[in-house]
């Protein structure tokens, strides 16, 4: 069993190599960048930044929480169909809905185009979206999901009888909401507010699309532009240290609250509402999903449609880049979610201050923007390939070739330090509803070790790890830089047609790719999301 | 029931994969030459493809922007299985070459077939084909008599005329650079903040962008590389946009290239060069001329009929490697000028 103990101690110790990596940068000397960054930008990137972290996480707040109580409460018309359907965003790459919302709603888009026809004017009112509101809006349709899935899941088990509860206090249904429903799903709320922080932060291509200068794009141009990959892990350390502290406050925070789970609800009659307030939420949900995701699907096929017609299209191909996606996202899934539940067992078994920062440490990879986590991972990885090749040679005589590169494993390597804090915060969550007093209870009718794991505790898990694995899924599958950099010759991927069309501004011809991504998306979404649903 | 499928689906992914995975170490040790690649597939292959068949020598690829490329080449070191690099710019193939990832190559081949301003001066890289980047008007809205060079849309006359694209994209800091070797940084400082002031709207994400913004009307000029205006006027040539050559009385266009160098730690020197050659050769330059409406690096092969129809030019003959050495200067001084 002491075998358990070490499983968060590894995990942490796997982040840390390429989080090392990179600020040991911190002990170079500050560069000529730095002050030049000083001079200029800094102070606009930190503002930039700070609104653009805020506005997200409060707009994610709003949809995520509002429709996750929702579609868990009460009973509105198309109420099953919207809670599958609203998770269908997270398909969507969050650069892909920036194109395409710029695409629609810029200058030059059909919407500005046809109100200048028509009204013959020059439409100077016109607001600019090319701004903090623009991309804040953006992100927040792209990354809500994160929020409105955790979310949802708690409140599915014990909304309606903290209702109850509420209800019995006195409280009507407003205040039962806000005094004891919310607090009481504070760390599924907490854990998709963490996640859309980290993924704000970490964000490359919604900010490139509308040009808007952050943390990480100033990272970006010291490293590519000004060829200071010291600079760039220098600001990528103030990144992470910033994370860190926020997951530590959060933490802090978490830690006064205990939350015991009573018996799985069975299911409790839903809240009927009155027509004229069912149709409101019922119309509600239909703008959020057709902002998120209907109407960024409909630009997509029609610019699929148009680039189909335009040139040949290679439909072998086509379905080996798709089979790559699934079957890399599917294996980096199965993976990652097995590691996460072994470091929330151990965690859970070894109650201890350090087992506790080793899991926080092991979930900070999701927080730095993917090249510099690749090139992390990437930098140890191939050097201790050199010296295994070199241990072989010169121990055993042994030419063995490299071992670790041209093959998957610095792939999922690299996936699993970005992608553990993703499937973490669900299966996390899960995990705390499973109390001493109900292991308490199946020891005393018998069953210890394997057998209580597998009858009592996957049971309960169940939901969290299918909300972890599908949230790896369609993560995985949208991830670019790690991909583009770890990929073997030949295991090219629908993201990396569409970052190969993208990068030279050929968005009509990546629109293919990118629609045969979110459908693929939906695949797992639409299955797991029934198998939640019973 | 449809857990155990759903268990199944996965069970038999991963096990399918995992054989691939143990396959896919285990590649015959056939003629074969690696590149690493920041020119997109559709703008490279054909021309791997000519050359396999051509020589028999199979080409690995893989392609990724120039500054991952870059640093997974420094990562790999002398493990690196790369034999060739190939970027869209000259900045960094300069930016290799200074960090000691290339080595020169001697060879009369490319010494014949390309000019000497689009080389190192040390030999470690070659341009292969010349991306042009120049001014673009609103046919509507400006007379060419009214432009003369890039240095003139600082002037207030074109006030809230001129639409730009980020100068977070390489092409522009590599025009401001070539401007600072030409003008010196004070006063290049001070065009770039004309242009500044000069703007209709923000900078744009693409030149494709930027094109459109001056079709439509919110601008009038542009500066964008030529082949996006190619593939914009062939998509819908009723556009009312049209090129301008600037500086040809003094300077030149801005050009710049997509060129390649052979990596110093490559397993496959001599394939690599044979394909460097081959890049430079009549075929070769032929299909860059076609896939993507470039000029070719090579003077004496023509260029596309539609591109031929655009005029013929004076370029700017300064060589390309101080567009490396002054990259950081330019970003920079786009930085202080308030250019984002």
């Amino acid at each position: 069993m002491s075998l358990w103990r070490i499983v968060p101690f590894l995990a942490a110790a796997l982040v840390l190599a390429p989080v090392g990596v990179i600020m040991s940068s911190l002990f170079a000397p500050v560069g000529e960048v730095w002050q030049h960054l000083i001079e200029t930008t800094l102070s606009l990137l930190l503002i930039n930044t700070f609104w653009l972290a805020t506005g997200v996480v409060t707009g994610t707040l709003l949809l995520g929480v509002s429709l996750a109580w929702f579609t868990a409460v009460y009973e509105f018309p198309g109420r099953r169909f919207f809670s599958w359907a609203l998770l269908l965003p997270m398909a969507m790459p969050a650069y892909v809905m920036a194109f395409v919302v710029l695409g629609v709603f810029d200058f030059t888009g059909p919407l500005q185009t046809s109100l200048r026809a028509w009204l013959h004017s020059d439409l100077a009112w016109f607001p600019d979206i090319r701004n903090t509101v623009g991309v804040v809006i953006v992100m927040t349709l792209a990354f809500y999901p994160y929020v409105y899935l955790l979310t949802r899941n708690a409140f599915l088990s014990q909304g309606k009888r903290s209702l109850e509860v509420a209800q019995s206090l006195g409280f009507n249904r407003t205040q039962g909401f806000f005094k004891v429903a919310l607090p009481l799903a504070r760390p599924w709320i907490a854990g998709g507010m963490m996640l859309v922080l980290m993924e704000t932060l970490a964000d490359f291509g919604t900010v490139a699309v509308f040009n808007y200068n952050t943390f990480t794009t100033a990272i970006y141009k010291a490293w590519f532009s000004m060829f200071s990959l010291t600079a760039a892990s220098q600001l990528a350390s103030l990144l992470i240290i910033i994370v860190f502290v926020v997951i530590v406050l959060e933490q802090q925070f978490r830690m006064r609250m205990r939350y015991a789970e009573t018996k799985r609800s069975e299911r409790a009659q839903r809240i009927q509402l009155r027509s004229r307030h069912g149709w409101m939420v019922t119309g509600f949900a239909l703008s959020v999903l057709f902002l998120a995701f209907v109407l960024p699907v409909a630009q997509l096929i029609f610019w699929a449609m148009r680039s189909l017609m335009a040139r040949e299209f290679d439909l072998a191909r086509y379905l080996e880049f798709l089979w790559h996606s699934i079957s890399l996202s599917g294996l980096a899934a199965l993976l990652i979610s097995a590691v996460v539940i072994a470091i929330v067992y151990a965690a859970r078994r070894y109650p201890h201050f350090s087992t506790r920062y080793a899991v926080r440490i092991a979930t900070i990879g999701y927080a730095l923007p993917g090249t510099v986590l690749a090139i992390g991972v990437y930098v140890p990885m191939t050097w201790l390939d050199g010296q295994l090749s070199d241990f072989l040679l010169h121990g055993f005589n042994l030419e063995s070739g490299h071992l670790i590169q041209g093959t998957l494993v610095i792939m999922l390597m690299a996936y699993l330090i970005r992608f553990m804090a993703v499937s973490h915060y669900p299966i996390d969550s899960a995990m705390q509803r499973i109390t001493h007093s109900i292991d308490e209870a199946a020891m005393s009718l018998g069953l210890h070790g394997w057998a209580m794991i597998r009858k009592i505790h996957i049971p309960i898990l169940k939901p969290g790890i299918y909300t972890a694995a599908i949230l790896i899924f369609v993560d995985v599958m949208k991830e670019m830089p790690i991909t583009l950099m770890t990929r073997p010759f030949g295991w090219d991927t629908l993201a990396v047609r569409i970052y190969e069309l993208t990068s030279e501004g050929q968005w009509e011809h990546a629109a293919v790719p990118a629609g045969t991504l979110v459908l693929a998306g939906l695949i797992p979404i639409y299955l797991l999301m029934r198998q939640t649903e019973q | 029931m449809f857990k155990l499928n759903m268990n199944n689906f996965f069970a038999s992914g991963a096990c399918a994969i995992f054989a691939i995975f143990l396959l896919a170490g285990q590649s015959a040790r056939a003629q074969e030459v690696v590149v690493y690649s920041a020119r997109i597939e559709q703008l490279i292959k054909p021309m791997f493809d000519a050359f396999t068949k051509e020589t028999g020598i199979k080409v690995k690829y893989t392609t990724d922007n120039e500054g991952a490329l870059l640093a997974r080449l420094e990562a790999e070191g002398k493990n690196t299985p790369a034999d060739m690099l190939i970027t869209a710019d000259a900045g960094n193939l300069w930016a290799a070459a200074r960090a000691g990832l290339l080595k020169p190559v001697q060879s009369d081949v490319l010494e014949k077939n390309i000019p000497a301003h689009l080389q190192d001066p040390q030999n470690e890289w070659f341009g292969l084909s010349i991306r042009a980047r120049t001014i673009i008007y609103n046919t509507n809205k400006v007379k060419p008599g009214e432009l003369s060079t890039y240095e003139d849309l600082a002037d207030p006359k074109w006030n809230k005329r001129l639409c730009l694209r980020t100068s977070k994209k390489v092409y522009n800091q590599s025009l401001v650079a070539m401007m600072i070797a030409e003008h010196g940084e004070a006063e290049t400082e001070k065009i770039v903040k004309g242009w500044v002031a000069n703007l209709a709207t923000d900078p744009l994400s693409d030149d494709t962008r930027a094109l459109e913004f001056v079709a439509a009307g919110k601008c009038d000029v542009t500066i964008v590389n030529t082949y996006y205006y190619g593939r914009l006027m062939q998509k819908d040539p009723k556009l009312p946009l049209a090129v301008f050559w600037p500086n040809q009385s003094q300077g030149g266009v801005h050009v710049n290239i997509s060129g390649a160098g052979i990596t110093r730690y490559g397993k496959h020197p001599q394939a690599a060069i044979q394909l460097l050659e081959f890049l430079s050769s009549d075929k070769a330059q032929n299909l860059f001329a076609d896939v993507n409406m470039e000029y070719p690096a090579n003077p004496n092969i023509k260029v596309d009929a539609f591109v031929a129809s655009w005029g013929d030019f004076k370029q700017n003959p300064m060589n390309l490697a101080k567009a490396g050495e002054l990259q950081t200067a330019a970003v920079k001084l786009m930085d202080r000028a308030g250019y984002r």
